[in-house]
């Protein structure tokens, strides 16, 4: 392995901040610019949004459901097994929902942005592209992330309700519970701030997933084995991302409701 | 820096008017990664001149194009494209520039997820809001410039490494660009494909008379497009009448670490007394 000096770490390490700024900057500005690429927002939300539909019914499902038998045995120790739904339904809406669903997404299209941008800029489609007079900002990288934070939004609302759903089938199919006495008190915790906080995540995440995949992809150098690293580091760096910012909102949004 | 000399004789324009000059390159210089490429390079394009840019491996040809195109940014000196200074302009001000100018990549670059006729559209459907109807027509005339209309639906991973510079070619020449910057269109190509391809140059420069820089390994291209001109009853390249050699707009520029050392036409070339030319040459 390569020793890089303190100062080099540090430059580069800036340099990366600066570059990643830029792009997610000017990828909000280019929503408000022309030309706005409508026909692309459609086809990334139709690859981002219903391409990993499966992925998210498979992981809200058993979430929802392993949550539910992992903490019936301890409701039942305290005699509180009627407490399931509501356990369910807080757990999925306000974080279990939100960050699987966004740490889905991040491994599938975070790291697919990056291959995808990084191979063209490897094959200098994108210099093609600049040199045809279209801006790759605005005809690759607003698109990607207009419909992730679009589709990741709704993909989190299907998450939510499968594991709901999950959880119900757990409740009534193995632990014998009563589906309205599940549904009614999963149903009756949910407060507005418990909701909101559930939905501002999935901006911020698809936000994230998208800023860091393209910007992986765009800055990717060194040929093939470039877009490889590109791609990989896109599905570790939009995942730590996810978990750290997901914990400063949390934080920050339970100061705003007064959650103690 | 002394301007350099003229570099090829009548009918090409004069190099030292400033009104006939397509590209000027004043003082360049550009280091990648503290590895100095190009160090006070200075030339010109005059209007409707090709320039074949040569140098070994590494010498800085492909940058030169580049920095002409706006795509990077030299570390000194003024580079001037139809007027322009493009070290001095936004990205978005050179999105417009580059509307103007066409260049063929050194590995095609067309978009590997388009077929051929949305590959040679895609500066007119990105340029106006025009429908694919209305583009087909352009499209087939690019296509057919390059005789390659029965390959308008296939993707470029289904065409021969010669059939995707010459689609590259149909995309980049689509909106007939004042300028055209070729790097290296003949490399890794079968000589009976390269001939093609410096036919399609020729006939560009002949026929269209746009003024282009072109990037190559092969000075046996150059010398090609020197000697030989387009006959547009005939469709085809033919040689020059003996005696007419220098009447083609046509001129070279050779690089050796980082600096122009020949700027001239190719009898200048042929006539030059420097070791190293003498040498690549032969």
């Amino acid at each position: 392995m390569e020793l890089i000096s303190p100062t080099e770490f540090v430059k580069d390490t800036v340099q990366t901040l600066q570059d990643y700024s830029l792009l997610a900057v000017q990828s909000v500005a280019n929503v408000f610019r022309y030309p706005r690429y409508f026909a692309d927002i459609l086809q990334q939300a139709d690859l981002i949004g219903v391409g990993s539909l499966p992925i998210v019914v498979l992981t809200g499902f058993f979430t929802g459901a392993v949550l539910a038998l992992n903490s019936s045995s301890t409701l039942q120790r305290f005699g509180s097994l009627s407490l399931l739904g509501q356990l369910v339904s807080v757990g999925m809406v306000r974080e279990l929902g939100p960050v699987l669903t966004g740490l889905m997404v991040a491994g599938r299209n975070s790291s697919g942005m990056a291959s995808e941008l990084g191979s063209m800029v490897v094959t200098e489609q994108i210099d093609a592209m600049r040199a045809l007079g279209t801006d790759p900002m605005k005809k690759l990288v607003t698109p990607r992330v207009v419909s992730t934070v679009f589709m990741l939004f709704f993909l989190t609302i299907i998450s939510d309700l499968l594991g709901l759903v999950g959880g119900g089938a757990v409740a009534q199919g193995l632990l014998g519970m009563n589906s309205h006495e599940y549904w009614s008190t999963a149903w009756q915790i949910l407060q507005f701030q418990d909701v909101f906080m559930g939905l501002v995540k999935p901006l911020l995440f698809g936000f994230i997933i998208s800023t860091v995949g393209c910007y992986y992809g765009i800055s990717a150098r060194g040929g093939t084995q470039g877009v490889g690293r590109a791609t990989t580091q896109a599905v570790v760096a939009s995942s730590v991302f996810i978990l750290l910012v997901d914990f400063f909102a949390t934080k920050f949004l339970m100061a705003i409701f007064g959650y103690r | 820096m002394a301007a350099p000399p003229s570099a090829i004789e009548q009918p090409a324009p004069s190099q030292t008017g400033t009104g006939s000059d397509i590209v000027v390159f004043e003082d360049v210089s550009i280091a990648f990664d503290e590895k100095q490429v190009l160090e006070g390079i200075s030339f010109r394009l005059a209007k409707g001149e090709t320039k074949a840019i040569f140098g070994v491996a590494g010498a800085g040809k492909s940058t030169i194009l580049k920095l002409a195109m706006g795509l990077i940014k030299p570390d000194t000196g003024h580079i001037y494209v139809l007027g322009d200074d493009v070290t001095q302009m936004r990205e978005d001000e050179l999105f417009e520039l580059r509307r103007k100018i066409g260049m063929v990549f050194q590995e095609s670059a067309l978009f590997d997820s388009l077929t051929v006729r949305e590959n040679v559209a895609f500066r007119l459907l990105e340029e106006g809001d025009v429908s694919e109807d209305q583009v087909e027509a352009p499209v087939r005339e690019a296509l057919s410039f390059v005789e390659l209309e029965n390959t308008i639906d296939k993707f470029p991973s289904e065409l021969s490494g010669g059939m995707r510079r010459r689609v590259a070619i149909a995309r980049a020449i689509i909106t007939h660009p004042e300028v055209l910057l070729y790097d290296s269109p003949t490399g890794g190509l079968d000589p009976v494909t390269s001939t093609t391809i410096i036919q399609l140059i020729v006939k560009q420069r002949d026929v269209y008379k746009t003024s282009s820089l072109l990037v190559t390994h092969r000075l046996q291209d150059a010398f090609i497009m020197a000697t030989h001109y387009f006959d547009r009853k005939a469709n085809e390249m033919r040689p020059l009448p003996p005696g007419a050699r220098g009447e083609v707009p046509m001129a070279f520029l050779i690089l050796r670490d980082g600096k122009v050392i020949f700027d001239g036409d190719a009898r200048e070339l042929a006539q030059s007394k420097d070791e190293y030319i003498k040498e690549y040459i032969s």
